[in-house]
């Protein structure tokens, strides 16, 4: 993964130093609560119901083993002994005092981490997928991108103060797993161009929040020297155009939405004409410096038939390792290796987050099973990227040590989940005790996973840091005159088949809605032509009407 | 307020500003709103002009015409929050090629006058008097810049690749 190198370090450390300036004067009068608030904000720290909170990036959700042992010591030196982690691949922790923030970014500088433009109106932490540099699937590593945007976007002058916060996710395989239709600008990376070469498709407008956006395509194809120059001419119509006087209207998404598609695109291009081939030209001989840091590892030489074979003895001797490895374990682009999930969504648990114990040993397990390295996941698990088959089973003996081998990815009680009404202020409803009750409904396991893939997010408001639009099943908590009820919706999708939940009917009461989702759920089995049919592709085939009746009878 | 020029505190300020209903001084120096500087260019007054772009107003659309008539532009800041100023000093320094003093006015805090400074403001009226005196730390808080502006720092980029 990248290193830092003087300069990166530099600019860490000098911001860390920044920010403890910054509280000191807060501390001192010099500057008003309102007046310190974009600057605390822009440092990741926010004020939350209880306590502050604060967001660390974890640029495109790569860690190693030391940066995640430091996280396990922040979490104990200066918090409650926990953290969790986001639908934005960061990590948050919610109990550290404002004076001890400035002690937290020296440690994280420490390990070539930050906290840097985690929150705040400026441009966020770029994600992309999990499986980056181990999928077999994409053409190009999507990270030596993301290491180019981040530094781009690391202390721009010109775009620090946008009408509202701006997020950026890219994909380097066709299977998107970091849902770039949904986000201000998605990046696909695509062959193009007169000669056919990596170059990279560019969307924008894509949100959820409020009101849920699949994103338009830009440009089919932006040459890889062009890459950041169109950015810039992204934000800067952006920065010029989108409305300062509705915090509300304020994303990006309403601006293409108001000035229209075809004008919002023409005046992007119109700029984009007037910056490609000036000093945002991609350097490439940057761009080899920073591809150096994700040419593949050293793998082995393995042969696959072998260690399939072996692996497979493994799961015979063991129902429960077998059952995981079903679940949770991802084909690797290597032969003999595995991308190996492991799950944050115990069962009855509070989904995405794990103690300073388990953090230390997913840090130990990655150093001596994953070369170093492990992945957070925007759906709020963490992976070790490439395990060798052989492994998995002393990996998944010390998850069961450990709470952490639950063996159900993207199945049923793999939920998606804010911290909501227990921990924010701006939620309306509880999110974690819905998403705890659900999980217990479906705690047996056989059923689990005869049920298949299927997505439940729950949001504990209309801003959707759940996700719930996305949701196979999504679940919105929403207040009614003082009382918590949640609408439902299905047929919601992240990947590239980018669709948003369609709304049920009227919406279930705290106690009402765990049955709400059986009943669908038995629905789904009873509709289904086959295991193979899985939640979404039967929603799709028998439509909303089935799920209504159900819940609601006929009329 | 405490204007700033080239790292110091200026005591004095010749300019003045007069709203559009307003008289223009037969002698100036006098900053007066972009619409305005429109209607009076074709008859210019003998004196210094500045103009005033508000947030609102299309830096891209300002001619070398108009540029020329004023030695001063004042990009205003309604709120700290509001940065479409940063985008309109970029265009004139980068698009435009202008020379003059780029000011930034209204809501100027300690912490933007870096950002500022790089995308080519060269004054500063800056509102609290204790951060228009800590001007100098404001804008050397970072050795390094990551991105390519118009006040020439060198980027991180260039650094690592000169040899």
């Amino acid at each position: 993964m990248y290193q830092y190198d003087s300069i990166d370090a530099a600019m860490v450390q000098e911001r860390a130093d920044q920010f403890r300036g910054q509280v000191a004067r807060r501390f001192e009068g010099r500057v008003t609560e309102e007046e310190f608030r974009p600057l605390r904000l822009m440092n990741g720290l926010y004020l939350q119901l209880h306590a502050y909170m604060l967001r660390v990036a974890v640029p495109y959700g790569t860690l190693n083993a030391d940066q995640m042992r430091t996280q396990a010591h922040i979490a104990r030196q200066y918090d409650k002994g926990y953290a969790h982690f986001t639908t934005r691949q960061n990590i948050q922790y919610n109990w550290p005092d404002l004076d001890h923030t400035p002690d937290i970014l020296d440690d994280l500088a420490k390990v070539e981490m930050h906290a840097i433009q985690t929150s705040g109106n400026c441009i966020r932490n770029i994600t992309t997928d999990p499986y980056a540099g181990a999928t077999g699937e994409e053409i190009e590593d999507p990270r030596i991108a993301s290491e180019l945007m981040r530094q781009w976007s690391t202390f721009h002058p010109e775009f620090s103060y946008l009408p509202r916060k701006f997020k950026i996710a890219i994909t380097g395989a066709e299977n998107d797993r970091a849902a770039i239709k949904f986000h201000d600008i998605g990046i696909e990376i695509v062959r193009g161009g007169p000669d056919n070469e990596i170059g990279y498709r560019i969307y924008a407008g894509g949100g959820q929040g409020r009101t849920p956006v699949i994103a338009k395509v830009m440009s089919e194809w932006v040459a890889r020297e062009d890459l950041i120059s169109f950015l810039e001419a992204i934000l800067r119509v952006y920065n010029q155009h989108g409305r300062r006087d509705n915090l509300y209207k304020a994303r990006i998404k309403i601006t293409v939405n108001e000035m229209g598609v075809d004008n919002f695109r023409a005046a992007v291009l119109n700029e984009f004409e007037l910056i490609q081939g000036g000093m945002f030209t991609v350097d490439q001989r940057e761009w080899d410096r920073i591809a150096a840091y994700f040419t593949p590892p050293a793998f082995e030489d393995l042969n696959d038939a072998q260690e399939q074979a072996a692996l497979e003895e493994d799961m015979a001797k063991d129902v429960f390792f077998a059952r995981w490895v079903r679940a949770n374990t991802v084909q690797h682009g290597t032969d003999g290796y595995s991308i190996a999930v492991i799950s944050l969504k115990p069962i009855g648990g509070i989904p995405g987050d794990a103690t300073a114990d388990q953090m230390d040993v997913v840090a130990d397990l990655s150093e001596k099973y994953s070369l170093s390295d492990v992945r957070v996941t925007h759906e709020q698990n963490l992976v070790l990227p490439h395990v060798r088959k052989r492994d998995l089973k002393a990996v998944y003996d010390v998850l069961a040590d450990n709470a952490l081998n639950t063996p159900n990815l993207g199945q049923v009680t793999d939920i998606i989940c804010c911290p909501g009404l227990d921990y924010c202020n701006l939620a309306n409803a509880r999110s974690i005790p819905v998403s705890q009750m659900v999980s217990e409904r479906f705690a047996d396991l056989e059923k689990a996973h005869d049920i298949g893939e299927l997505k439940i997010k729950i949001s504990g408001c209309i801003n959707a840091c759940g996700h719930h639009h996305v949701g196979h099943i999504g679940i919105l908590g929403v207040d009614k005159k003082g009382v918590e009820y949640y609408q439902i919706t299905l047929g919601g999708d992240a990947s590239e088949k980018a669709a948003i939940g369609e709304r049920l009917g009227p919406a279930f009461g705290y106690d009402e809605v765990t049955d709400a989702i059986e009943t669908i759920v038995t629905t789904y089995l009873d509709q289904r032509t086959s295991r193979d049919e899985q939640f979404n592709a039967c929603v799709k085939r028998v439509g909303l009407t089935p799920f209504k009746e159900a819940l609601y009878g006929t009329r | 307020m405490v204007l700033v020029k080239e790292g110091t505190i200026l005591t004095e300020d010749p300019w003045i500003f007069v709203d559009d209903e307003t008289p223009i001084p037969a002698d100036g120096p006098v900053i007066i709103s972009l619409t305005r500087l429109r209607d009076e260019l074709p008859n210019r007054p003998a004196g210094e002009l500045g103009v005033q772009l508000q947030p609102a107003d299309d830096a891209t659309a300002i001619t070398q015409d108009e540029l020329e008539a004023v030695s001063l532009v004042a990009v205003t800041f309604p709120a700290y929050k509001d940065g479409r100023g940063y985008s309109q000093a970029r265009n004139l320094r980068e698009r435009l090629g202008y020379q003059g003093e780029i000011r930034a006015v209204g809501d100027v805090l300690f912490d933007q006058l870096a950002y500022m400074q790089r995308v080519g403001f060269s004054a500063f009226e800056v509102r609290k008097a204790a951060d228009a005196e800590d001007f100098a730390k404001a804008v050397n808080e970072f050795s390094n810049a990551y991105q390519p502006t118009p006040d020439g720092k060198p980027t991180a980029i260039k650094t690592r690749h000169s040899k």
